[in-house]
C-alpha cells in the first residue's frame, strides 16, 4: 500500500509504535497529519491548532489544545507544566490516550488503560497542577460547556458544579460535619465518581489504517 | 400449571373468580345461538304477561363484554403468576401464559364451542401497535445511535441469510424426504423460510425484560428484531406473490431490492414526518394539558396505520414516530401529561402482551394442524443452526468496523436471543390458502414454543452461569452528565485534530443543526433555547425534591453534605450578617419554628379543565406525625446552618425557583414543605401564593398555567432570602410551603 512505501523513518516509528501501540500505517497518517498542522516543520505550537476549522467552534478548545502541551499526558512519571511546543513523539503520545483496549486484554491490563485515560481527563480539568480539581476548576469545566448560552451560562453554570460538587463529596466522603470543608476531586475520587461511567470503552475514537487525511482539512 | 398447584385446603378467591371467569368466557361465545326471551313480540297483544321486571338481553352487549372478559381474564392471570414467587422466578412470564392459552383453548374445544383464533387484524392493528410503540418510544436512543451500523447488519443481512439458507435446505430436505413432502416447491419454502426466520420483538422483550443483561446486548437484540420487519415484508411479500406464479426472475429480484429500500426508507419518513408533527402540536398545548397524551397516542397510531396502507414497514414507522417526537415532546408537556403517557404506554403495551401470548395458546388449540416429524423437527433445528452461525459469521465481519468488538459470550447472548414469537405466525394465518398452510402453521407454532419455552427459560440461567454483565441500574448523576457532554466535545476535538471526520464529527454538527433550526420550531417558549445539560440539571433537581417529599426524610440527598462544605471560605470578602449571639439564634429558631405550623391555605376551586391541584394532595393524607416531625427537624437542621454561612448573596443566584404549596385544608401541618420560604411580613393568609421572585438575569418563565408559574429550585443558595428575611423581619414571618403546578417533564 502507498502508506507502507512511504514510511521514511522507520526505526523511529518502531520505537513509538511500541511506546504507544499504534500500528505502522497509523503512525504514518498521523505524521502526515502532524506535518499538516505544523506545515511541514518539525515542532507543533498552540498557534497551530487554530488552522483546525472544527476546532473552533468546539466549546471545550482551549483545554482540548492545553491538553497536547500538558507534560503530565507525556508518560514520563512526575512531570509537570506546560511546553510550548511538541514533537511528533509526544503527538502521538497524547493520541495514544484515545486508542481503543485491544480485545485480547486481560482485565488487569484492562484496568491499567482505564487508569491512563481517566487520568487524561482529570488532567484536563486540574488545570492548576496541585492534584485536586476544585470547585473553582470544577465550575469553570461547566461554564466552558455551556459557553454557547451566553450570559446565562455563567450563573446556572456556578449552580451546576456547585451540585456536581455535593454529589462528588457525598460519594467520596459519605457524611461531614458542618465545619469541614472538602477542597476538591482527588483523583481517587475521580475514579470513585466516574466507576460506572465505562471510559475504557467510550474515550476511543477511530484511527485509521487507510489514509484518508486527503479527504478533509 | 401454577394455579393447579395451590394448596387444596383452601380455595383461593382468585382461582374461583377465574374459572367462573373461564365459565362464562366459554358460555357467552356459546350462548350466540341461544333464542333470546320473548320479550320482543309485539304483535302478540292478546298475550299479556306482567310487566317484565327482569330482562336477559346479552346480545346487545355481546361484543364488548366478551372482549372485556377476555382482557379481564389475562390480567388476572398475570396477577396471579406473582402471587406464586418461586414459578415466576423460574419460568418467563410468556411461557405461563402460553400455558394459560392452551388450557382455555382447550377448555372452549372440551364444551364443544369453537375458540377464537388469533385473528390477524386483531394481532396486527391492535395487539401490536401498543408494544411497539412502548418500545420505540422510550428506545434509549444513544446506545442505538452508536451501535446502528451493528444493529442494522444483523437485521438486514443476519435475516435474509436465514431465510435464504432455510428456505433452501428445508427445500433439499422435502426433496430427499419424499412422500407428502414432495410436492412442496422451493418458492414456498422460501416463503416459509422468511416468516420463520425473523426475530420477534414481542419475544424479545417479553424475555429480556425480565434477566437484565447489559444495554449494549440488549439494544443489539432488540434493535435487530425491530429493523428486520422491514426485510420480513418484503420477503414475505415478494414470495408470496411468487408463490402463486412459481418462478422469479431476475427483474424481479432486482425490483425486491428497490422495494426494500421503499419499504424501510419510507417506513422511516413517514414515521418522521407524523413525529414532526407532533411535536408540532404539542408546542400549543399548553392551556389544554389533558389532551396531551392522546396528541402523542394518536399521531403514533396513525403514523403505523399510514405506513400500513402502503404496504410500508409500520414498525419502523411507529418507531421513527416515537423517536422524532420524544424529545420535543417532552420539553413541552407538562409533567403530568409525562407521567400519563408513560403509564398507559406501559399499561396498553402490558395488557397486549399478556393477551397475545394467551391467544397464541389458544389458536394452537384451535387451529387445524398437520404434524410430519422430518419437516418440524428440521424446522427447529434448522432456526437455531442458521441463527447461530449467521451471528458468528456476521459478527467476524462486523469486529472489523467496531470499536468495542463483540466477545464470544456476547454472541452466544445474540444468538440465543433471537425468539421468534406471535408475529412469524400471523404472517403464517395471513397465507392464502396453499395447500402447505397447515404444515407450515403447525411447524410455524412449535419453533415459537420451543423458543419461547426452552429459550426463554433457559436464557436466565445461562446468562448466570457466563456471568454477562448485568445491567447498571444506578441513575445518572449529574456528573455522568457533566462528563458525558464533555467526552463528547473532547472526542470530536480530538478527531478534529486527527483530521478525519468520523461518528463523533457527524454527530455533533446534528446537534448544532438541531438546536440552531429544529428546536426553535418544535419546542414552546423559552425551553427552546436550553442547553440540554440545564434541562438535565433540572429535571435532576425536580426528581430529588419530589423523592425527598416522597419519602419524608432527608436520607436520599446528599444532604448531609452541604454547601458550606464545599464553598472555600472567603473571609475577605466581609459578613453580610453580623455574627448574632446563641440567645438570638435560639429566639430565631424558635419563631420560625413556630411559624412552621401555620400554613397558607387558599381553597381553589376544582375544575375538570385545570390541572391545578397540588401533586402531593394525596401525599397529605398519607403523611403521619412522626414523618412531619422528622422534617421539621431537618429544616431547622438547614435553617442553623445557613444562619452561620456568610451569605454569598451575589454569587448563585438560582436558576429558576420551586414553589410549593401546600393545597391541604388542614391547618397544623406542613405537608410538602421542604425549605419553607419567608415573604414579606404584610402577606395574608388569603393573598395569592405564587408571588416570585426572580433574578434580573433570569428568563421569565411565560409558560402560565392559569397564573401558577413554574420554576425549580436550585440549591443552597436559595436560603439567601431566608437570611436576609430572618434578619429582617423577627416579627411574624410567614412561611410558604412549596407548590409545584404544572412543573416541567422528569
Amino acid at each position: 500500500m502507498g502508506a507502507l512505501n512511504s514510511l521514511p523513518d522507520e526505526p523511529q516509528y518502531v520505537g513509538l509504535a511500541e511506546k504507544t501501540g499504534f500500528s505502522f500505517e497509523q503512525i504514518g497518517i498521523l505524521h502526515k497529519r502532524f506535518k499538516q498542522l505544523s506545515n511541514n516543520g518539525e515542532t507543533l505550537r498552540r498557534e497551530d491548532f487554530n488552522t483546525i476549522p472544527d476546532l473552533l467552534c468546539n466549546p471545550i478548545r482551549s483545554e482540548i489544545i492545553e491538553a497536547f502541551f500538558d507534560r503530565r499526558n507525556f508518560r514520563q512519571t512526575d512531570a509537570v507544566g506546560t511546553v510550548h511546543e511538541i514533537g511528533f513523539g509526544e503527538f502521538l503520545l497524547v493520541m495514544s490516550h484515545f486508542r481503543p483496549p485491544s480485545i485480547r486484554l486481560d482485565d488487569e491490563q484492562k484496568e491499567v488503560i482505564r487508569m491512563e485515560k481517566l487520568r487524561f481527563l482529570f488532567n484536563m480539568h486540574d488545570t492548576d497542577n496541585d492534584g485536586t480539581i476544585t470547585l473553582e476548576e470544577y465550575r469553570h469545566v461547566v461554564e466552558e460547556l455551556l459557553s454557547r448560552s451566553g450570559a446565562l451560562g455563567k450563573e446556572t453554570a456556578k449552580g451546576i458544579a456547585d451540585a456536581a460538587m455535593l454529589e462528588v463529596a457525598s460519594i467520596s466522603m459519605g457524611h461531614m460535619e458542618p465545619d469541614e470543608f472538602y477542597e476538591g476531586i482527588t483523583f481517587e475520587h475521580f475514579n470513585k465518581l466516574l466507576k460506572e461511567f465505562e471510559v475504557e470503552s467510550r474515550m476511543n475514537i477511530r484511527f485509521m489504517n487507510m489514509d484518508t487525511t486527503t479527504l478533509c482539512k | 400449571m401454577a394455579l393447579s398447584c395451590q394448596p387444596l385446603g383452601s380455595f383461593p378467591p382468585r382461582l374461583s373468580v377465574c374459572v367462573l371467569l373461564i365459565v362464562f368466557v366459554a358460555a357467552a361465545s356459546a350462548s350466540h345461538d341461544a333464542p333470546q326471551d320473548g320479550t320482543h313480540d309485539p304483535t302478540n297483544v292478546t298475550h299479556k304477561k306482567g310487566f317484565p321486571v327482569l330482562l336477559f338481553n346479552y346480545d346487545h352487549v355481546r361484543t364488548p363484554f366478551e372482549i372485556s372478559l377476555w382482557i379481564l381474564l389475562a390480567l388476572l392471570m398475570k396477577l396471579g403468576f406473582h402471587v406464586i414467587p418461586r414459578v415466576s422466578q423460574v419460568v418467563p412470564e410468556s411461557c405461563l401464559l402460553i400455558v394459560v392459552g392452551l388450557l382455555v383453548g382447550g377448555f372452549i374445544k372440551a364444551i364443544g364451542e369453537k375458540a377464537p383464533a388469533l385473528d390477524d387484524t386483531l394481532f396486527f392493528l391492535y395487539l401490536l401497535p401498543p408494544i411497539i410503540l412502548d418500545a420505540g418510544y422510550f428506545l434509549p436512543v444513544r446506545p442505538f445511535t452508536e451501535n446502528v451500523g451493528t444493529i442494522l447488519v444483523f437485521a438486514v443481512v443476519g435475516t435474509l441469510w436465514n431465510a435464504f439458507f432455510m428456505g433452501g435446505v428445508m427445500y433439499g430436505v422435502c426433496q430427499l424426504e419424499g412422500g407428502q413432502l414432495a410436492s412442496v416447491d422451493l418458492l414456498s419454502c422460501l416463503l416459509f423460510g422468511s416468516i420463520v426466520s425473523a426475530v420477534d420483538p414481542v419475544a424479545v422483550l417479553a424475555v429480556f425484560e425480565e434477566i437484565h443483561i447489559n444495554e449494549l446486548l440488549h439494544i443489539l437484540v432488540f434493535g435487530e428484531s425491530l429493523l428486520n420487519d422491514a426485510v420480513t415484508v418484503v420477503l414475505y411479500h415478494l414470495f408470496k406473490e411468487f408463490s402463486a406464479v412459481g418462478t422469479v426472475t431476475v427483474l424481479d429480484g432486482v425490483l425486491a431490492v428497490v422495494c426494500f429500500f421503499v419499504v424501510s426508507l419510507g417506513g422511516l419518513l413517514v414515521g418522521a414526518i407524523y413525529g414532526v408533527l407532533g411535536a408540532f402540536t404539542s408546542r400549543f398545548t399548553s392551556h389544554t394539558r389533558v389532551i396531551e397524551p392522546l396528541f402523542v397516542f394518536l399521531y403514533s397510531y396513525m403514523a403505523y396505520l399510514s405506513a400500513e396502507v402502503f404496504h410500508l414497514s409500520g414498525i419502523m414507522s411507529l418507531i421513527a414516530c416515537g423517536v422524532t417526537m420524544r424529545p420535543y415532546v417532552e420539553a413541552n408537556v407538562s409533567h403530568k401529561s409525562y407521567t400519563t403517557i408513560k403509564y398507559f404506554l406501559k399499561m396498553w403495551s402490558s395488557v397486549s402482551e399478556t393477551l397475545i401470548f394467551i391467544f397464541l395458546g389458544v389458536s394452537t388449540v384451535a387451529g387445524p394442524h398437520a404434524w410430519n416429524w422430518t419437516f418440524v423437527v428440521v424446522t427447529v433445528v434448522l432456526c437455531l443452526v442458521s441463527r447461530v452461525m449467521g451471528v458468528i459469521g456476521l459478527t467476524y465481519v462486523i469486529n472489523k468496523f467496531r470499536i468495542v468488538k463483540l466477545t464470544k459470550k456476547d454472541q452466544f447472548i445474540v444468538a440465543y436471543g433471537g425468539l421468534r414469537g406471535a408475529i412469524a405466525y400471523s404472517l403464517g394465518f395471513l397465507l392464502p390458502d396453499h395447500p402447505m398452510k397447515t404444515l407450515f402453521l403447525t411447524a410455524i407454532i412449535t419453533v415459537v414454543f420451543f423458543t419461547v419455552f426452552v429459550q426463554g427459560m433457559t436464557i436466565r440461567p445461562l446468562v448466570e452461569l457466563l456471568a454477562v454483565k448485568k445491567k447498571m441500574e444506578t441513575r445518572r448523576s449529574i456528573n455522568e452528565e457533566i462528563h458525558t457532554q464533555f467526552l463528547d466535545h473532547l472526542l470530536t476535538g480530538i478527531e478534529g485534530v486527527c483530521g478525519h471526520y468520523g461518528h463523533h464529527h457527524w454527530k455533533d454538527k446534528l446537534n448544532r443543526f438541531n438546536k440552531t433550526y429544529v428546536k426553535r420550531w418544535l419546542i414552546a417558549g423559552e425551553r427552546s433555547m436550553e442547553p440540554q445539560l440545564i434541562s438535565f440539571y433540572n429535571k435532576m433537581e425536580m426528581r430529588q425534591a419530589m423523592m425527598m417529599v416522597e419519602s419524608g426524610s432527608s436520607a436520599k440527598l446528599p444532604g448531609l453534605i452541604s454547601m458550606q462544605n464545599i464553598q472555600p471560605k472567603v473571609e475577605s470578602r466581609g459578613r453580610t450578617i453580623p455574627k448574632i449571639s446563641k440567645g438570638r439564634e435560639e429566639e430565631i429558631r424558635r419563631i420560625l419554628r413556630s411559624n412552621l405550623q401555620q400554613t397558607k391555605q387558599r381553597l381553589r376551586s376544582y375544575s375538570r379543565h385545570d390541572l391545578f391541584a397540588d401533586p402531593f394532595e394525596d401525599m397529605n393524607e398519607n403523611l403521619s406525625e412522626m414523618r412531619f416531625r422528622k422534617q421539621r427537624v431537618e429544616m431547622e437542621r438547614r435553617m442553623s446552618h445557613y444562619l452561620t454561612v456568610p451569605a454569598n448573596r451575589q454569587e448563585t443566584p438560582p436558576v429558576r425557583r420551586v414553589r410549593f404549596e401546600s393545597d391541604d385544608q388542614e391547618s397544623s401541618r406542613e405537608s410538602s414543605g421542604v425549605r419553607a420560604r419567608n415573604v414579606g411580613p404584610n402577606s395574608s393568609p388569603a393573598d395569592a401564593i405564587s408571588v416570585l421572585e426572580e433574578s434580573p438575569p433570569l428568563r421569565p418563565n411565560r409558560r402560565s398555567d392559569g397564573g401558577a408559574r413554574r420554576s425549580a429550585e436550585h440549591g443552597a443558595p436559595a436560603t439567601d432570602d431566608d437570611d436576609d428575611d430572618a434578619e429582617e423581619e423577627k416579627g411574624e414571618p410567614q412561611t410558604q410551603a412549596r407548590r409545584v403546578s404544572d412543573p416541567g417533564p422528569n
